[in-house]
């Protein structure tokens, strides 16, 4: 286990440096230099000077590109140059909207997945199995902007129940803060929903044909009862694993979703710092969701080995 | 011959020929402002009704195909054109240092969260079609990398490859030659589905602004237009968004029905 903890671990340092350097190579090499590029093509020659001074522009690409990973491991991102605040500031604020939608999207997904999955493979074959996948079918096939769009159209305009966009902030208690973030979490976690819930079938139709099962049928038990003990057990392994990945997806993803209910997360954060040519914000915070991804992916590998001792022994 | 095979490819031909017709007929001038026609809903004269300006949306969604099926194509054109060889040079070095540089660099990629990386692309490079299909195209290298090789790996085990081996053949041209024929349908089947994934992801990078500018027509922007409007003229984003559907289910139905067709094997163990 140690072996393979080392292992992982080495890989992961790789993937974010190699993160980085991406990160900072793709706005190093932006046409003109940060500082023109963020005060555009109007700007006096002074404040270009006093901001590419401001930025440290005039160090070395290696000095800059070191200061900026000092900076982000010590918990320093920089300082916004429109919003003259500290980018770690404001990530741990937005944090506040996207991590809760995430979960919020994740557990829907799950909660829809699930019972869908299982019983389309409780029902291979028949009616009800073709019902869930061609359903499925339909849900990876829509882009999750598109049916919040129409989420909005349907309750929060025509039947008001909820409001079209926005967040009313935590202050204003727990059921407040998900009742606004309850539209884009189903926006977010329908594709989900749909890519598990095969998923599930599929795995527990893979562990259908075991031995074991039939097993558990020799002695007695009902095909529902060796479902359930045993066959929904086994199946997990490579749910869990999708589970894992599409946490880090939904976080990234979240970013169009928040687009469209104007919430105050991440995304929208990225997206405002782009419209302002705030390029520090979006330097940090792209770094930050990448690491966010990679980490996430990291502690699925490693909960993952820890289930199951034959991952270790094959890497 | 399937069900989805036929329903996947007659939808996807559907829009593959909506494409096309563009080029030289559309119902209306799809650039064509008329400020008084604007926002009916679909009736007689505009089947799909008109948007914000006043553009016949059908023709729109035509146009709005080529952006869509030119993006995509391309994005798994620079996915497959690196990654087959990639994978093919990988299965043949099998076990070597350069097969595990490639991989590496595949899990490498694919840990990154796509999306993101795209939007800093087209973020720093400008918006735009093509900074859009780059930022799709390199996100189907690994994907195109780890299938060919998979399926390469056991190829090289079976007799009619030690055959071409003995016969003299170098590694290169046993890959070429023997091995990439027989990871052919694998590829087609996983083509059809990364096209339909970059579809997606055109629109979205559309539908936020990083995608192919105005005035070129593409669905996604289409959708972005519609969002303020969508409690006066709800058409403006069914339409673009039903075109978005029905293209990729009809994408992923031919890439299901492919599968099956090309390989008899596996439709026992699917259903």
């Amino acid at each position: 286990m140690i072996r393979y903890t080392l292992k992982r671990l080495l890989s992961l340092v790789i993937s974010l440096a190699v993160a980085s350097v991406v990160i900072f190579t793709v706005i190093e090499v932006a046409p003109g230099d940060p500082a023109s590029f963020m005060l555009g093509l109007n700007a006096q020659p002074e404040t270009l000077a006093a901001l590419r001074t401001e930025l440290g522009l005039d160090a070395s690409k290696l000095e800059r590109y070191v200061t900026w990973i000092t900076g982000m491991l010590s918990g320093d991102f920089g300082t916004s140059y429109t919003y003259r605040t500290p980018v770690a500031d404001m990530v741990t604020q937005r944090m506040w909207v996207s991590v809760p939608l995430a979960v919020y999207a994740l557990a829907l997904s799950t909660v829809i997945a699930f019972p869908a999955g299982i019983y389309a493979a409780a029902r291979r074959g028949r009616a009800g199995d073709v019902g869930v996948m061609s359903a499925t079918q339909l849900g990876v096939a829509i882009p999750n902007f598109w049916f919040a769009m129409m989420l909005v159209l349907l309750f929060a305009i025509k039947l008001r129940w909820f409001s079209a966009g926005g967040f009313v902030g935590w202050d204003k208690g727990l059921f407040a803060g998900l009742h606004s973030l309850t539209l884009p979490a189903i926006a977010l976690a329908l594709p989900q929903a749909a890519i598990l819930a095969r998923v599930m079938r599929s795995a527990l139709l893979d562990v259908l044909g075991e031995d074991f099962m039939r097993t558990a049928r020799a002695k007695g038990l009902t095909a529902r009862q060796a479902l359930w003990r045993h066959g929904l057990r086994n199946a997990m392994i490579p749910v869990l694993t999708i589970i894992g990945l599409q946490f880090s997806f939904l976080l990234a993803g979240g970013i169009i979703i928040e687009q469209v209910f104007y919430l105050p997360g991440l995304g929208r954060l990225i997206f405002q710092s782009i419209s302002a040519r705030d390029l520090i914000v979006v330097e940090s915070v792209t770094m930050l969701l990448v690491f966010a991804v990679i980490f996430v992916n990291f502690t699925v590998d490693m909960a993952y080995a820890a289930v199951d001792p034959r991952l270790r022994a094959r890497t | 011959m399937n069900r989805n095979l036929i329903i996947g490819s007659l939808l996807s031909a559907l829009f593959l020929l909506a494409a096309l017709v563009s080029f030289i007929w559309t119902p209306f001038d799809y650039t064509a402002l008329s400020i008084p026609d604007r926002l009916q809903s679909p009736n007689g004269t505009h089947i799909l009704g008109t948007d914000h300006f006043g553009r016949d949306i059908l023709s729109l969604i035509m146009v709005g195909a080529r952006t869509s099926i030119a993006v995509a194509l391309v994005a798994v054109g620079i996915g497959m054109g690196i990654g087959i060889p990639l994978g093919l040079w990988a299965a043949a070095r099998r076990g070597s240092l350069i097969d595990e540089v490639i991989m590496r660099g595949n899990d490498l990629v694919f840990a990154f969260p796509s999306l993101v990386i795209a939007i800093l692309i087209t973020a720093v490079f400008g918006a735009g079609a093509i900074n859009a299909i780059i930022a799709i195209g390199i996100f189907n290298i690994p994907v195109f990398a780890r299938i060919t090789r998979g399926a390469a790996l056991s190829l090289w085990e079976r007799e009619f490859i030690l055959a071409a081996r003995v016969a003299g053949k170098s590694a290169a041209r046993i890959s070429v030659e023997h091995i990439l024929p027989n990871v052919t349908n694998l590829l087609i089947v996983q083509g059809t589905i990364q096209f339909s994934l970059g579809i997606l992801a055109e629109a979205g990078l559309s539908y936020v602004g990083l995608g192919a500018q105005p005035p070129i027509p593409s669905w996604g922007r289409m959708l972005a237009d519609a969002q303020t409007m969508v409690s006066l003229a709800p058409h403006m984003a069914l339409m673009p968004g039903f075109a978005i559907i029905l293209t990729v289910l009809g994408l992923n139905l031919m890439g299901d029905g492919l599968r099956d067709y090309l390989d008899p094997r596996l439709r026992r163990t699917r259903s």
